[in-house]
């Protein structure tokens, strides 16, 4: 347990110091830009827009870190060597990739309450009061780019950064065109097209489960027995994507 | 007692590319390292020393064969509590300071803060780091890389460091100091297996030396026993004697190149070398030095190899 704590607190150092906090800079300034330029709009548009495309820039925003840095940090480790003398102590690699990805989460986490707080701030500015809407959408974002990190750490276990980027950015598109997929393969009428749409509708993550920026902002009625749902789907895909990344990390000689 | 390492017909077989080109990095090894011993591990580049530390220290897995570190199975991850370890030309977090990493290392023995700050002290006075340990790693230079390697592979006070090339890169003041240090844990009661290409390092500090090519393993024994080096040839320096006078030495010497007021000729056949001293008293030559150009490991490893091929 020591161990995946101090590879995870060791992670979110290297983080950070590699300034990727730095980016929510780009999301403070662009999100200021946009509600500036909105003042012209009327007063309960630009609000939702506000939240709108607040909210669809820190989904966005999350999904860029969580894939830059779930397919660079496992994949430096081994490039530079730096895992060499890691290894060689007492430290199972499962132990490593757990300690890596709670340690991605960790950015991840920090990250995502930073930009929460400026949207909260923007829409305080504006409305006067604190909306209770947006920290349920956040939230599943949140659970989203969990998805999303664990996922580019799989790749990395066996692949390079731009393939294991290319591969979980598809991953991430698709994921959000699932739905669309199954009904394709559904209407088709062949039964090896239906298999096929099927498979993929199981294997890829579903993950408009977790888009809830919509209801959020029209504050239209969400079931907490859906919120529910989302997430233990999310936390059982996460379980999945790390036992798979284990078993091909196990398997790896570090030549 | 149980050895510190054992390996029995460990084996390890590389694939390469598409088609799984096979590439045998390691053929049967069984080696026995006993306790509180230096046991350098020589070869020419490319000949299997990195591959079988690798497998020892679980970085990569045999294709056949196995492994124990003091009479654990290689398979266990426990087995590495009780080691240290140096990678070749290591490389370390760029961002940490060298206190944090030494830090790091240690919470992955499970140690707490005290325990490790007492260990790190000392580390850092035994590879002479105290002073640099606030500077980041990304600053420091390939010695200070090589002296922190040293002491992240000590912080667990482990019965055996195996060292990959400990000191390739190194002038030799660093050199001396890493032998130094070879040599301190062993009055500590260790044992340190390192690899290594150079003769001379190895002559200075080991008990025991095991010759691999070409990923055999050729002999294991004292380095005195196992390998003389002959005298390949002699240089000498001739001064005060014209270039025709010189030309008497021609049945003797092998070359004769004129140089800044003197002579160097050279020897192939040491049997001659009484001939040309007396030679020289006679013709009253004043010798400036006599230098033997004894055969390096290379020239061993070469003539190994050419056995190895026949």
């Amino acid at each position: 347990m020591k161990a995946i704590r101090a590879i995870a607190i060791n992670t979110f150092k290297e983080a950070v110091r590699n300034k990727i906090l730095y980016s929510l800079i780009f999301f403070a300034f662009v999100m200021m830009l946009v509600s500036l330029v909105l003042d012209q709009a009327t007063v309960g548009q630009r609000n939702k827009i506000i939240k709108d495309l607040g909210l669809g820039s820190i989904n966005l925003f999350g999904v860029i870190i969580a894939i830059v840095v779930g397919i660079n940090l496992v994949y430096k480790e081994i490039e530079k060597r730096t895992i060499y003398p890691l290894l060689a102590k007492p430290v199972k690699r499962s132990q490593f990739l757990v300690g890596k990805y709670l340690g991605i989460l960790l950015t991840l986490a920090v990250e995502t309450l930073l930009m929460s707080l400026f949207l909260f701030l923007l829409v305080w500015f504006y409305e006067g009061t604190f909306d209770p809407y947006l920290p349920i959408a956040l939230f599943t974002i949140y659970v989203e780019i969990s998805v999303i990190s664990a996922v580019a750490i799989f790749f990395s276990t066996f692949s390079t950064p731009f393939l294991s980027g290319m591969f979980t950015f598809s991953i991430y598109v698709i994921g959000h065109l699932t739905e669309y997929l199954k009904k394709f393969g559904a209407d088709s009428g062949s039964a090896f097209l239906e298999g096929i749409t099927r498979f993929f509708y199981y294997v890829l993550p579903n993950l408009e489960r977790f888009n809830m920026k919509e209801a959020a902002v029209y504050h239209l009625p969400i079931e907490s027995g859906k919120i529910l749902l989302s997430v233990t789907y999310g936390l059982l895909y996460i379980a999945t994507v790390m036992l798979l990344s284990v078993l091909c990390f196990e398997r790896r000689d570090f030549k | 007692m149980v050895p510190a390492i054992e390996t029995r017909h460990l084996t390890k077989v590389f694939y390469s590319g598409f088609l799984r080109k096979e590439k045998k990095a390691l053929t049967d090894l069984s080696l026995i390292v006993e306790r509180g011993t230096i046991f350098g591990f020589l070869g020419p580049n490319g000949a299997g020393k990195t591959t079988t530390l690798k497998l020892l220290t679980g970085l990569i897995q045999a294709t056949s064969g196995e492994a124990f570190i003091f009479g654990k199975s290689i398979q266990d991850v426990s087995a590495r509590s009780k080691l240290g370890f140096l990678p070749e030309r290591p490389y370390f977090y760029e961002y940490l300071t060298g206190l944090e990493f030494l830090h790091f290392c240690g919470e992955l023995f499970g140690m707490d803060l005290e325990a490790r700050s007492k260990k790190i002290e000392t580390l850092l006075h035994l590879v002479h780091l105290k002073g640099s340990e606030q500077i980041p790693l990304g600053r420091y230079s390939k010695g200070m890389l090589q002296r922190v390697g040293l002491a992240q592979a000590l912080i667990n006070d482990p019965e055996l460091v195996i060292l990959d090339e400990p000191m390739s890169g190194l002038d030799p003041i660093g050199r001396k100091e890493v032998r130094d240090i070879i040599l301190r844990l062993k009055e500590e009661g260790k044992t340190v297996f390192f690899s290594t290409h150079v003769l001379s390092d190895a002559e200075m500090v080991c008990d025991q030396v095991g010759i691999i090519i070409n990923g055999r393993l050729r002999s294991v024994g004292s380095l005195g026993t196992l390998m003389v080096p002959k005298v390949k040839s002699i240089e000498v320096t001739l001064k005060g004697i014209s270039q025709e006078k010189i030309q008497a030495l021609k049945p003797i010497v092998d070359s004769i190149r004129p140089g800044d007021h003197s002579f160097l000729v050279t020897l192939m056949d040491e049997g001659h070398l009484p001939k040309l001293i007396a030679w020289t008293q006679k013709e009253l030559v004043q010798i400036v030095s006599i230098i033997p150009r004894k055969e390096s490991l290379e020239d061993l490893f070469l003539e190994e190899i050419k056995e190895a091929q026949l």
